[in-house]
């Protein structure tokens, strides 16, 4: 059975626990702080001095390269096709998904299936469908559209590179969105879009006026996110392009692994760093939500 | 007496919506499942029939030869097995510190918890480009450059901030009254923890490991720039790409995706317990 | 058995202060309610209590120690919940058994002591099935045995009636009136249902704004409201308040409402000359078909047929009253009815204080800390 113990030892045990959920969160908070908070800085101090003396260097070796202007169009070329386009399929994904259509239980389980796929992954499908030999070929011969291969993969027509990795890319990550935005819309009392209804509002009115304006906070989520992972497009390049097209990402990569430059590479870094902030930053600024139009 | 034409007009309208979203329901379905299906198929074929055109677009001949030659490629199992340790061990370590700091968040209203969580979330913002470079400088002055141990560190840091927000989620989700009611009833804090709220949230818990393993298990950048000779398998994959055989492409790519989707076949079900919470 | 004392319990919120200096003694054996509206502390006085919250002030004793820095583990204490608790991943007889199982009981032990609280539920056929499988009502009892079956020294209960139908609720109201009875344990009950406190507690403490605003038997509650917040929130409908003025006249005192007038009788001599509020429950006013001497005229406004009386809402002067009449009196709307107001069953309230006024002139303690 419980003794007493003493008012004494026990207000000393009782105030110990009162720390506990600072002890909890300790080894996290450590951790990152050792492999996350500091490595930062140590980029920051690798872009801007070498030996001990601050410089821009880096930079102008970066900007300097030959590679550069190609990297930075490339990207935000990448970064402004994707995501627009990523946006409206996965929400007629989840519309689909959110339907009351029987069924959609299966919609949901294949739409997902991508979800884990890596980025190398995905280009190497992808290559495997475009290639000169490979399946689309194969299909539209079979079916009787072309009579010749097409080289999809053509680094000389233009453009033609960057669709196949736009749609490797939408193939991979729009699931990614798609469950943001589902999330989202289940959120939503289906009494709004009913009361929309009965007041006279078509189908593509109530997208428009009801269900878009209350997923705002997913749609603002869920770019934010994939305009940041936008910016870190990387192996998917090199698998369909190989070093036909290069991006930001692809360029720190080369100067680090391949250069042994690690100040340039961090310089890139950082250039990536400031720009997906500051499109994010963008995003969640034109996608704010006013106070007073939150019923919380 | 009813005018039978307007009757037809309107349940037809009444289907439309229905069928357009059967339709595009099947097209989406089919580009996502369709090339699948074309690399399953791909690194299935025998070694000759990689190379033919026009490919096969039926599972005849099966064969394991493709998948043989990958494995068989100087380094392709040892990249395979050193991929399964690294995310074994990031699996390990990512949980071991990232779980009782959920806890903490979901159960403890304390000075800071806000900040905790704000930065967690914010680390995500920071790609993992810029991590990486200064990690692979670190590691070479600590040592443990081309190693799986600096590789597992990495990892860890990219999956430390998702297991603390999903178990932070998941634990949220067991009403607190439990572990009360345990407490009332005999239990310490750990106690009841252990007894009460570890039980309830291990299908969550399990949910995000599994995750966390395949986060590992894809990830790339990192892992090419922290190693050189002993590689993981997506670091090895795309080290040989350029000279690469079509072959090898097949098989890399369905060893590196086969795992990923049938990870999401099995736990999709506990995706929405995780994402639902976790990114409001 | 234990007695349960709190001394000067304080308990603070950032800047809110939920618990105010609450003292009270509960006897041992004792079943005391408290009630209130929500926000007013009870249940975190119950839960300062238990241990899972640490009081800012004062101290909390039950069986004669000093609990207060005592985990909820070392108080032998049992306590149901509001949402019930019960466990979803063991089966009935495992949570039942929990509490015993952490006593470290033996096998047999465990098995006997679940069968019979089982049994006092009537759950001991439910024994094998696990909590999703049992209706929430089945739950809430599971609840109640697994706090019995400790045989603690002190039984807490949150609400446990609050999620239960309105049928169900009067069934258990009555059956766990006559289980707690037969156990005699001390028992603290926390609800904001004044039905469910007057049916169940030997004694009633009224909580408002984190103080005790009364502590008395629910008769006494009832009858002596010790203030307006519980003449206003005890009893259904709510006792009626109007403005009055009393004057000395030769004959007596006579009361002056803005509806008329009538004697005031010996009880309210000593009141004369004051402005004072009166208070009377519907069912202390009496409708007289025609005009008397002495009696007030009101409108009918409301006539709400309840099956054992009618609930008139009436409009005497700027007041509205609610007035209890006969089954077979249905007045139309707008017509006139006269009220007599019953002297001694007045209970008359300082428009200062809201504190009752006791007919000896002085006015009654409001009943802060006691």
């Amino acid at each position: 059975m419980a003794t007493v113990a003493q008012p004494a030892t026990l207000g000393r045990r009782l105030r110990r626990w009162e720390g506990l959920p600072y002890g909890l969160i300790l080894p996290t908070v450590a951790y990152l702080g050792l492999f996350f908070a500091w490595p930062m800085v140590q980029a920051f101090e690798l872009a801007f001095r070498i030996d001990g003396t601050w410089t821009v260097a880096p930079f102008r070796t970066m900007v300097n390269d030959v590679n550069f202007n190609q990297a930075l169009g490339f990207t935000l070329l990448l970064v402004g096709v994707i995501v627009p386009i990523q946006f409206v399929l996965a929400l007629v994904m989840a519309l689909i998904v959110n339907a009351k259509v029987r069924g959609r239980g299966l919609f949901l389980a294949i739409f997902i299936l991508p979800l884990a796929i890596s980025d190398l992954a995905a280009g190497l499908v992808w290559q495997a469908i475009l290639t000169e030999r490979g399946y689309l070929n194969t299909v539209l011969q079979k079916v009787g559209l072309i009579d010749q291969e097409y080289i999809w993969l053509d680094p000389t027509k233009p453009n033609h590179l960057l669709v196949a990795v736009v749609v490797a890319e939408l193939w991979r990550s729009t699931a990614f969105v798609m469950v943001i935005f589902l999330a989202g819309l289940q959120g939503i009392p289906h009494e709004y879009t009913e009361a929309a209804e009965v007041f006279g509002a078509g189908f593509f009115q109530r997208v428009r006026q009801v269900i878009l304006p209350m997923l705002k906070p997913s749609i603002q989520v869920a770019l934010l996110f994939r305009i940041i992972f936008a910016f870190e497009a990387f192996a998917v390049i090199l698998a369909i392009t190989g070093r036909a097209k290069t991006t930001l990402a692809t360029e720190a990569w080369r100067w680090q692994a391949e250069y042994f430059d690690s100040h340039v590479a961090a310089a890139y870094s950082a250039l990536i760093l400031v720009l997906s902030l500051l499109a994010a930053g963008i995003v969640v600024w034109m996608l704010r939500t006013p106070r007073a139009q939150m019923l919380r | 007496m009813r005018d039978r034409a307007p009757h037809l007009l309107r349940s037809l309208a009444g289907w439309l919506p229905k069928a357009l979203v059967y339709v595009v329901g099947i097209v989406v379905s089919l580009w996502v499942l369709g090339p699948l299906y074309v690399i399953t198929l791909a690194a299935f074929s025998s070694e000759q029939d990689v190379y033919d055109y026009p490919k096969q677009l039926l599972p005849k001949d099966l064969s394991t030869g493709t998948m043989r030659f990958f494995l068989d490629f100087p380094g392709m199992t040892d990249a395979l097995w050193r991929s399964v340790i690294v995310a074994a061990a990031t699996l390990a370590i990512s949980l071991a510190i990232g779980t009782p700091a959920g806890y903490a968040l979901a159960r403890f209203a304390f000075r800071g918890a806000d900040t905790v969580r704000l930065s967690v979330v914010a680390t995500r913002a920071f790609p993992i480009v810029i991590l990486s470079i200064p990690l692979a400088v670190i590691f070479i002055r600590w040592g443990i450059d081309d190693s799986i141990q600096g590789v597992a560190i990495a990892h860890t840091a990219l999956a430390l901030p998702f297991v603390v927000l999903t178990t932070a989620s998941v634990f949220a989700g067991v009403p607190a009254e439990l572990e009360e009611a345990a407490m009332t009833l005999g239990c310490s804090r750990a106690s009841a923890f252990v007894r009460v709220a570890l039980p309830l949230a291990l299908p969550g818990l399990a949910a995000s490991a599994i995750f966390v393993f395949i986060i590992s298990w894809n990830e790339v950048f990192a892992a090419s720039l922290l190693t050189l000779q002993n590689r993981t398998l997506p670091a090895a994959v795309l080290s040989t790409l350029e000279g690469a055989p079509l072959n090898f492409r097949f098989a890399g790519g369905f060893f590196l995706l086969a795992p990923s989707v049938l990870v999401i076949l099995v736990i999709r079900r506990y995706l929405f317990t995780m994402w639902g919470r976790v990114v409001r | 058995m234990a007695d349960v004392r709190f001394e000067a319990v304080r308990k603070t919120f950032g800047k809110v202060v939920a618990v105010d200096d609450v003292d009270l003694e509960v006897a041992d054996g004792d079943f005391v309610v408290l009630l209130g509206p929500s926000g007013c502390g009870k249940t975190t006085l119950l839960r300062c209590l238990a241990g899972l919250e640490k009081v800012d002030g004062g101290r909390v004793l039950i069986g004669g120690r000093d609990a207060t820095d005592l985990p909820p583990r070392r108080r032998r204490i049992a306590m149901v919940f509001q949402s019930y608790a019960v466990f979803p991943h063991l089966k009935v007889f495992k949570n039942i058994a929990f509490g015993l199982k952490m006593q470290k009981e033996r096998k047999d032990t465990i098995r006997e002591r679940v069968e019979s609280a089982a049994r006092l539920l009537h759950i001991e056929d439910l024994l094998d099935r696990y909590p999703s499988q049992i209706s929430g009502g089945q739950r809430q009892r599971v609840a109640v045995a697994r706090a019995i079956a400790t045989k603690s020294d002190v039984l807490l209960m949150d609400e446990p009636l609050s999620n239960l139908d309105a049928l169900l609720r009067m069934e258990m109201r009555a059956e766990l009136k006559a289980l707690l009875r037969q156990l005699g344990t001390t028992t603290i009950y926390v609800t904001h249902d004044q039905v469910e406190a007057l049916s169940m507690g030997d004694r009633i403490a009224v909580m408002n704004a984190g103080r005790i605003v009364q502590l008395d038997s629910p008769l006494a509650i009832y009858d002596h409201p010790a203030d307006m917040f519980v003449g206003g929130f005890v009893g259904a409908p709510p006792m009626n308040f109007l403005a009055a003025d009393i004057a000395a006249d030769g004959a007596g005192p006579v009361v002056n409402l803005s509806g008329g007038s009538f004697a005031g009788g010996p009880s309210a001599a000593p009141l004369a000359g004051r402005k004072l509020i009166l208070g009377i429950r519907a069912e202390s006013i009496v409708v007289e078909p025609e005009h008397h001497e002495g009696l007030i005229e009101a409108k009918v406004v409301v006539v709400e047929p309840l099956g054992s009386h009618n609930l008139l809402t009436v409009k005497s002067g700027d007041d509205v009253l609610k007035v209890s009449a006969s089954p077979r009196l249905f007045p139309e709307p707008d017509s006139s009815v006269w009220l007599r107001l019953e002297p001694n069953r007045i209970r008359w309230m300082d428009p200062e204080t809201g504190g009752a006024v006791e007919p000896a002139g002085a006015v009654a303690e409001s009943v802060g800390g006691r």
